[in-house]
Order: structure tokens, then sequence, then C-alpha cells
């Protein structure tokens, strides 16, 4: 047994651990710390299978805004949470619960048992036709150039998950302003912290998305980078949430959906279909894309970590 | 000259090590905050710091190895904000402590 296969062995077992402990303990925050935990060991077992920029989205999305999303809503039902442990469901409702986990659990299990070897790939068409697109990363060949569809789809959905979470305020504080205020503590750590960091934290942002194009990166990434800094300014007490009324943060939202999909009905014309690029500038246009995107993830995912509006603008 | 590089790489990465257990074993068995949050500052510190300068001389070209730098000073200012803003959540409510 070699070295490499004990790791990974080893990985594996912390792994499904983890995931045992996620979903057995009975207390929210402890869930959502393991949930956390995990995501950061399945990022590093990306890296292992060598798809680093999963691993990148993963780090980021999976574990780190989910986990902070998740802190946010287990806070808000610790009220509650007693009350809803001392409740048993119903016999009936624990049985029809068990048997559908138990097939779904079938029906995974079975699914990578009988999986075909070799497995279906389009990994060597997706490689072959790279030149096309001009870009050196085969992901971001995939998501921007072979199934752009779908990326612009997922910008849609994010879009419409800011405006559920806006919709959910009360009347008093509609379109005000999201969280609770931060009262800035001058000598505090947290305060220098949020000074120091943001510049090195923008720079790494921007450039995940830059690089994209050759190395490991994205725009998901960098924007999940560049919201992580705004959200901490904002936490420190620095500067205060935008009102969700404001006409620059809904632009900010929306240049970037809006210049994808303008981009995509373009495509119809200068090229032959919805989302394709002419050839000769389909890098160029790529990156034209992925600047506002950025700027677009950034703001919404900044903006869902702010929570709902709570205060109006004029208080 | 190589051996040299190599015994340094091994013991420094080694060390970090050491210090990564050290923490994991201090984070498991000290009996209050204060203390625990000691034993992981150390391992991220010193166990990191170690490991870090440890891989220098094997990486290729001065800016991987400035990349390794930066993520351990980043590191570094994280995990002592963490640390600090823990400690007075937990002072807070322990003036004992």
């Amino acid at each position: 047994m070699s070295w490499s296969f004990a790791v990974d062995l080893a990985m594996a077992g912390l792994l499904l651990a983890i995931a045992v402990f996620t979903i057995a303990v009975r207390d929210a925050f402890a869930a959502v710390v393991a949930f956390a935990a995990y995501g950061l060991l399945v990022a590093v077992v990306w890296v292992r299978l060598q798809a680093v920029d999963v691993a990148l989205t993963e780090a980021a999305i999976g574990s780190g805004l989910t986990g902070v999303l998740m802190l946010g809503a287990a806070a808000r039902l610790r009220g509650t949470e007693r009350a809803a442990q001392s409740a048993r469901p119903a016999a009936w409702l624990r049985v029809v619960a068990a048997v559908l986990s138990a097939t779904v659990a079938t029906a995974l299990g079975a699914a990578v048992w009988f999986f075909p070897d070799p497995a279906p790939t389009l990994a060597p068409a997706a490689v072959g036709e790279i030149d096309a697109t001009g870009l050196g990363n085969t992901v971001t060949a995939v998501l921007m150039a072979y199934r752009a569809t779908d990326t612009v789809l997922e910008k849609v959905v994010l879009v419409l998950a800011v405006l559920g979470v806006w919709s959910l305020a009360p009347d008093r504080a509609w379109g005000g302003r999201p969280g609770t205020l931060y009262r800035p503590d001058a000598d505090g750590v947290l305060t220098f912290f949020a000074r120091v960091l943001p510049p090195f934290g923008v720079v790494i942002g921007v450039y995940l998305m830059w690089t994209a194009a050759d190395n490991p990166g994205g725009a998901f990434a960098g924007g999940t980078v560049l919201a992580a800094m705004w959200v901490l300014v904002m936490m420190a007490g620095l500067t205060d949430a935008p009102p969700v009324a404001g006409r620059a943060l809904r632009l900010l939202v929306l240049v970037g959906p809006v210049v994808f999909v303008a981009f995509g009905f373009a495509g119809m014309v200068i090229a032959d279909a919805f989302l394709a690029y002419p050839v000769d500038y389909a890098k160029a246009l790529i990156v034209a894309i992925e600047v506002p995107m950025t700027v677009s993830i950034a703001a919404m995912l900044g903006m869902l970590l702010a929570g709902t509006p709570s205060r109006p603008v004029q208080p | 000259m190589t051996l040299v590089l190599d015994l340094y790489t091994v013991v420094a990465v080694l060390g970090g090590a050491f210090f990564y257990l050290a923490g994991t074993v201090g984070l498991l068995r000290f009996p209050d905050t204060l203390t625990r949050l000691h034993a992981l500052s150390k391992a991220d510190n010193l166990g990191l710091g170690l490991i870090v300068l440890g891989l220098l001389p094997r990486v290729d070209g001065t800016l991987v190895a400035l990349k390794l730098v930066c993520a351990w000073l980043l590191v570094l200012l994280s995990g002592a904000t963490v640390a600090q803003l823990i400690a007075r959540v937990a002072r807070s409510q322990d003036p004992s402590a």
C-alpha cells in the first residue's frame, strides 16, 4: 500500500465520519461548523483529484459562503431549537423518511457500482476544440463557451435568490438597509483587520478572475473573495450596508447578467447562435463578460450575506 | 549541498508537524477557552511557518516561494485576529478568565 493511497483512504474515512456527524448531531450550531469543515476537506479531496477549479469553488462557496449563511440561520433558530428537538414526528412520517432516504442511498450506490468503465467523457472533445476559444483553462472554456447557457442561467438564479432575500423585508424596512448596524470599535482588532486585509483581498479576487482564462480561478471564486472583503468592512462598522432600493447597488447586481445575455443575443447576429462567439474575438469577449460578472457576483453574494432589509432608509 | 538542503527540509517540516500535533492535543486537552486558543494559534503560527520555511528550498522560482510566504503571513494575520475576537467573547462571558 503506497503512502498516497493511505492518505486518500484516511481522507475518505475522515470525510465519512464528518458527514455522519453533521447529520447525526442534534445541535444546529455544531452541525453547521461540521458542515464547514466537511466542505474544506472536500476541497482538499478535489485538489487530490487535480480539479483545482472545483476545489476553489467548493472552499469559497460550499464551505465559506454557505457556512456563514447557515451560521446566521442557526443563530436565528436558537430560540426555537429546544422545542423543535423535543418534538418527535409521527411514526408513519419517520417510516416514510427512512424509506425515502434508503431508496435514494440505494440508487446512488447502484449508480456508482454499475458505473461504466471507462467512464463516459467529453474531456477529449473539450480539450481538442479549446484553440477556438483562445483560452488555456478547459474549465473556463466549458463554463464560458461550450456550456455558457448554463452559466447564464446560474447567474439569473443568483439574481432571483437576492430578490427573494430582499422580498422578506417587513413593510417598515422595505427597500431599506440589510442586517444590523455595526458600531466601529476604534481600537478593536476587527477594525484593524478590516483595514489591513481588504487591499490584499481585492488584489487576490481580481487576480482569480483574470487568471481564469489560463489557470484555475474564475468569476465565482474571485467574486466570492471580493464579497468577503466587503462583508468584513461592513461587519467592522467601517461602512454601512447600502439600502437595497439604491440605484447604484441594483446596477451592480444586474450589470453582469445583463451584459452576459446581451452578448448572447449579439452572438445570434455576429456568430451563428445564441451565446456563440466569433472565433477571432472569443477570448476578448469572454474576458469582457467575466469582468462585469465578477462585479455582480461580488455584489450579490455580499448582499446575500448582509441579509434581509431590516432598517428603514430614514430611521 | 543537496543533502544539507534535504535534511533542512525534513527537519523543518517535521518540526512543523510536531507543532500541529502538539496544538491539536492542546486543543483537545486544555481546560478552558483561552488556553485552547493558545494551543490553536501555536499550530497555525509555528506549525505552518516551519512547514513553509522547510518547503522554500524545494519550490522552483522566487515567485512561488514568495506566494508561500504570503500565504503564511495571511494565515498569521487572520489567525491572530480570530483568536483575539474569540478570546474577547470568552472573556465577556466569564470575567474570571
